[in-house]
């Protein structure tokens, strides 16, 4: 299990090769990236993404130790980024092995419904018309509600 | 106790945490007695269903016991992802 919290942006493509190559007896990897997208009609200029040191890290471990367990998973990767981030930049990443593909894309389905609502980050929109914070979706906090 | 705010709660109060000496009971006596203080603790604890608690770390309610906590943190709904 690895976990990492951090304001530098990542490489996707040489994370998620070095998080496959470190497998074994896998037979499905799983990745999800998620990525600042601007606003409908435009005119996002950045996003501020915030979250809570020390909490952050053990929420998503005990998150990531859930995926774990339930799925079997052989592995499993997140980033997520904090600070001010532009349109298009990667925000976050997961991978997970596991044995079938099945478990592996639960697993990831998993982590990311509980990272979107029980990790300590907070998104804020800076557009040119003004900032404001994203706010949490009903269906966000529903999608937990299948596990 | 460090009592820590954050995104729009933050905002609102004005700073990111601060050191409250409270005899509150629980996390509700806390935010009363914040209330109380200052028109700014009001407006950001005016609606306690758009917020959120953790004591130390864990994510918790507003009932929860503060009996030996030493950090209390409020926030909106998290929107990680």
């Amino acid at each position: 299990m690895e976990i990492r919290v951090q304001a530098e942006p990542f490489d996707l493509g040489a994370e998620a090769a070095r998080f496959a190559a470190r497998q074994r007896g896998m037979g499905a990897v799983v990745t999800f990236t998620g990525i600042v997208r601007d606003m409908e009609g435009g005119g996002l200029e950045a996003m501020e993404i915030e979250h809570y040191p020390g909490m952050t890290e053990k929420a998503i471990e005990a998150i990531a130790a859930e995926a774990q367990t339930r799925w079997n998973a052989g592995g499993i990767l997140v980033i997520h980024r904090y600070g001010r981030l532009a349109p298009d930049e990667q925000i976050m990443m997961v991978a997970t092995a596991a044995k079938h593909r099945a478990e592996a894309f639960q697993a990831a389905e998993f982590l990311m419904d509980y990272l979107k609502s029980r990790a300590p980050f907070w998104k804020k929109e800076l557009a040119r018309d003004g900032a404001a914070w994203v706010a949490a979706r009903d269906e966000d906090e529903d999608a937990l509600t299948r596990w | 106790m460090d009592v820590l705010y954050f995104a729009w709660v933050r905002e609102r109060i004005g700073q990111p945490r601060e050191k409250v000496n409270t005899q509150a009971g629980t996390v509700r006596e806390l935010v009363e007695e914040l209330r109380g203080r200052e028109a700014r603790y009001e407006a950001a604890f005016a609606d306690l269903s758009a917020l959120r608690v953790a004591v130390d770390q864990e994510l918790s309610d507003f009932d929860a016991p503060l009996e030996g906590a030493r950090e209390v943190a409020f926030f909106p709904p998290m929107t990680g992802g």
